[in-house]
């Protein structure tokens, strides 16, 4: 059957079915796109800052200084162009995008970002007076962005979380950048690797990494403290000695918990777990589901006994959640403040918010390590990427380019730390997934007076980035993170053993992922 | 044709354009789409009846219908004996009724997403209605993180928002004629006889209605509760039990780009409210009252 004829109505036709499906009104409205899932948890709040919603760890990306970078003009001989062509992108066009002209639209917020996505937005302006760049305005929404597609009018360049890009790229939504790269000499070692390879299906690069979230262990100091214990303690290579140290840093008033020991942060640390446990939750060319690995059943039996030393799962999450502390995430009465956690592994965008948040709190810094003693971490965020059917493909090829740049990077991170020096609030860094850029950022911006007691939790940050390991992206990428999200829910709450929750989400991801392959 | 049916259509038309473009046009695509592989993106591939099959196959499917069966059971009676009870209360209440009307139509009007968002809080394990219950001494459960509670939680949130409900009953009741009451009572009828044998048989139509609505309205819930359990912020728990159908759909189509199989859920879903309301117009034949029917 041929779509094209259809094409509107279907959409239309989906689209009225679900809002119908939800309701005309009351309890059964439809949701508002800006809630909508298209945007996983993990998806790009306001750029650099975290959004202050809850402990959805998910969040902005940032990242840190390789030692050595090679400069950013350097042409882009270390990625290969193998790829096919983006037809609409004409060969001749000047590498420094002069002459870019007509009209570029953004998927991307601009009255309403913050310093670090306007500065570089206005540089790509500013050196193309000739182009009139639009911005939707909006973050990523899968419904909005469909609805265009299927409309036959898309944005020209899309800003989409790392970990969905599979999907999109299955659907034939994406076209392949390797010949953007090539022709706007783009030089792809300049991100970091498992960025590069979150952007990277069959071989073929599809999206130009932006942000850059790593993540490692916060500890509260005066919990340590209490407990006689010390950050040299918190070793995640030892799990038997982690689950000691978890139950002395928790705290209980009979039944009811007063403070979590080791939060393993599940079900979404699994593949950081599982990493540690010297495995991952699927193939590295993204098309077999490995969940049924016995080590990551064992890391998940792991990570749930962590839990459970609690006590009851519900009783743990509620807590985590809405807990004195827990409920206040992102505010000056966080759970370091209020001594309800002992430690967790969490992105190192987090420092932002402490620092801003709780700037005198102990809090100390320990690399998550794998069983073997090795620093780990993993790493998600936001890449740019160019709809298959976008009309001015040079024009989003060249945004894509300058708004990654080093010196683009670092001038917006200046702007921001002018601003937050004058407003005299700590300033920790903006983290890239580009690691010339974050060298700069982090050795000439970010100073022990500017990031105060967080400093030395930015360095661990940084000298970890590099050890970052990242799902592949797959055709099936929310549903896949659906389902072993679910396998733990139901190890969590319904007793299932982690082997027999794991097999057979094994079975439903690899029907997904055979499903979703073009 | 007479003049008189003319000018009828001629009123009627903007109803009926809306109709066949915004309703029935886009039911028979996405009827034809659920019979495609149809992705938004790419052109569609006939399928047959592929996503029917699967929607067989599919545990969550099952599962999103057996918490949504369970939320309509729970739900609708509680919206039904809760605002007859308020409606009543309100009969009684005089000049105050007007004050009380918008007090307890006010939710209804709240936007469903903080709804969502407000119950977070309040649902808490720490929330204000464990706190409440902790007055008279019931250790309440977790209602956002615990399986077996996710659902009854989300009924309660639910009643936060009858006061339409309540209106409907408010107006039936003041139908009643209350000569009747005055005749039973001559009779010797108690309380309970009075509400079962003149109030509840005169209401009835009203409370057909909003038994209708609201079952549709249950089967079809989603907004609070993508909120609470699968937006920004998330409780980051109980998400299985929290699966309702519509928003397992909305996942396939939205997240998976499946339409096609999404589409299949949707006619799924009308098939099963048809079947339902079937059944309740049926029944009504023998408990519902119309007071001056043909």
């Amino acid at each position: 059957m041929q779509q094209r004829p259809l094409r509107g109505l279907a959409l239309f036709t989906v689209l009225s079915l679900a809002i119908a499906a939800c309701g005309g009104g009351g309890a059964t409205s439809a949701p508002p796109t800006g809630t909508g899932p298209s945007v996983p948890a993990e998806s790009e709040p306001a750029e650099s800052e975290p959004a202050e919603s809850e402990p959805a760890e998910s969040e902005p990306a940032e990242s840190e200084p390789a030692e050595s970078e090679p400069a950013e003009s350097e042409p882009a001989e270390s990625e290969p162009a193998e790829s096919e062509p983006v037809e609409s992108e004409p060969a001749e066009s000047p590498p420094d995008g002069a002459g870019l002209t007509g009209v570029m639209e953004v998927l991307a917020q601009y009255t309403e970002a913050d310093e670090i996505a306007t500065t570089r937005y206005d540089i790509f302006t500013d050196q193309n007076p000739d182009l009139e760049v639009t911005f939707t305005e909006s973050n990523f929404d899968a419904a909005t962005f469909l609805a265009s597609v299927a409309a036959g009018n898309p944005p020209d360049v899309v800003r989409m979380d790392r970990a969905i890009i599979g999907t999109y790229v299955a659907n034939g939504a994406l076209d392949p950048i390797d010949q953007c790269i090539t022709h706007r000499s783009i030089d792809m070692s300049q991100y970091r690797q498992s960025a590069v390879e979150g952007v990277t299906m069959g071989g073929q690069v599809y999206g130009i990494p932006e942000f850059y979230d790593s993540r490692i262990i916060l500890i509260n100091d005066s919990v340590l403290e209490e407990v006689s214990l010390t950050v040299e303690d918190i070793d995640t290579s030892d799990w038997a000695a982690l689950s000691a140290v978890n139950e002395q840093l928790m705290a209980k008033e009979g039944d009811s918990i007063t403070r979590l020991g080791f939060d393993p942060k599940i079900p979404e640390f699994l593949p950081l777990w599982a990493a540690a446990n010297g495995t991952s939750l699927i193939s590295d060319d993204g098309l077999t589901s490995n969940l049924d690995d016995p080590l990551v059943a064992e890391a998940l039996e792991y990570s749930v006994s962590l839990v459970e030393a609690h006590g009851s799962a519900s009783d743990f999450l509620d807590f985590r959640g809405n807990g004195p502390g827990g409920v206040d995430f992102f505010g000056a009465q966080n759970q370091f403040v209020e001594d309800t956690l002992g430690a967790f592994p969490m992105e190192q965008w987090y420092l932002n918010v402490l620092a801003g948040a709780s700037p005198d709190e102990g809090v100390s810094f320990a690399p998550f390590l794998d069983r073997e003693g090795n620093e780990i971490t993993f790493a998600s965020g936001s890449a740019w990427v160019i709809p298959a059917a976008a009309d001015n493909k040079e024009a989003a090829c060249e945004f894509m380019r300058v708004v990654t740049l080093p010196d683009t990077w670092y001038a917006a991170a200046e702007v921001r730390a002018t601003t937050r020096a004058a407003d005299g609030e700590p300033f920790t860094g903006t983290y890239t997934a580009n690691s010339v850029a974050d060298e700069r950022i982090f050795s000439e911006l970010v100073t022990e007076e500017s990031a105060g007691a967080y400093y030395e939790g930015v360095q661990l940050a940084l000298s970890t980035a590099d050890d970052a390991i990242t799902l592949p992206p797959n055709a099936a990428a929310e549903e896949f993170t659906r389902i072993w999200q679910d396998a733990v829910q139901r190890v969590l709450n319904e007793g299932v053993s982690a082997a027999d929750a794991l097999a057979d989400a094994d079975q439903e991801a690899q029907a997904a992922l055979d499903a979703a392959q073009p | 044709m007479t003049s008189e049916t003319r000018w009828a259509l001629i009123f009627l038309l903007p109803w009926i354009v809306g109709f066949v473009v915004f309703t029935a046009g886009p039911m028979v695509a996405s009827l034809v789409m659920s019979f495609t592989d149809y992705n938004v993106i790419q052109e569609a591939d006939f399928v047959g009846l592929e996503n029917y099959e699967r929607l067989l196959a599919d545990r969550r499917v099952k599962g999103s219908l057996e918490n949504t069966a369970i939320y309509a059971l729970l739900h609708v009676p509680g919206v039904i004996i809760l605002s007859l009870g308020l409606a009543m209360m309100l009969l009684r209440v005089g000049r105050a009724s007007g004050f009380f009307r918008t007090a307890f139509y006010m939710p209804s009007i709240t936007p469903t997403v903080a709804v969502g968002a407000l119950f977070l809080v309040i649902l808490s394990g720490n929330g204000l209605f464990n706190q409440g219950l902790s007055l008279i001494g019931i250790d309440g459960p977790n209602w956002l993180t615990d399986p077996p509670w996710v659902k009854p939680g989300l009924v309660i949130m639910s009643l936060w928002s009858l006061g339409s409900t309540v209106v409907i009953y408010f107006a039936a009741l003041r139908n009643v004629p209350l000569e009747l009451y005055e005749a039973a009572r001559m009779d010797g009828a108690n309380a309970w006889q009075q509400f079962r044998n003149i109030t509840l048989p005169f209401i009835s139509g009203a409370i057909f209605f909003t038994l209708i609505v609201n079952t549709i309205a249950s089967l079809q819930i989603f907004a609070e509760v993508f909120t609470m359990f699968f937006g920004a912020t998330q409780s980051g728990a109980g998400q299985s039990s929290a699966l309702f159908y519509v928003i397992y759909l909305y996942q396939k189509a939205f997240s998976d780009l499946e339409f096609g199989y999404a589409s299949a859920m949707a006619w799924l879903l009308f098939v099963i409210i048809l079947i339902i309301t079937a059944i309740q117009i049926r029944a009504s034949r023998r408990f519902v009252y119309y007071e001056g029917s043909r």
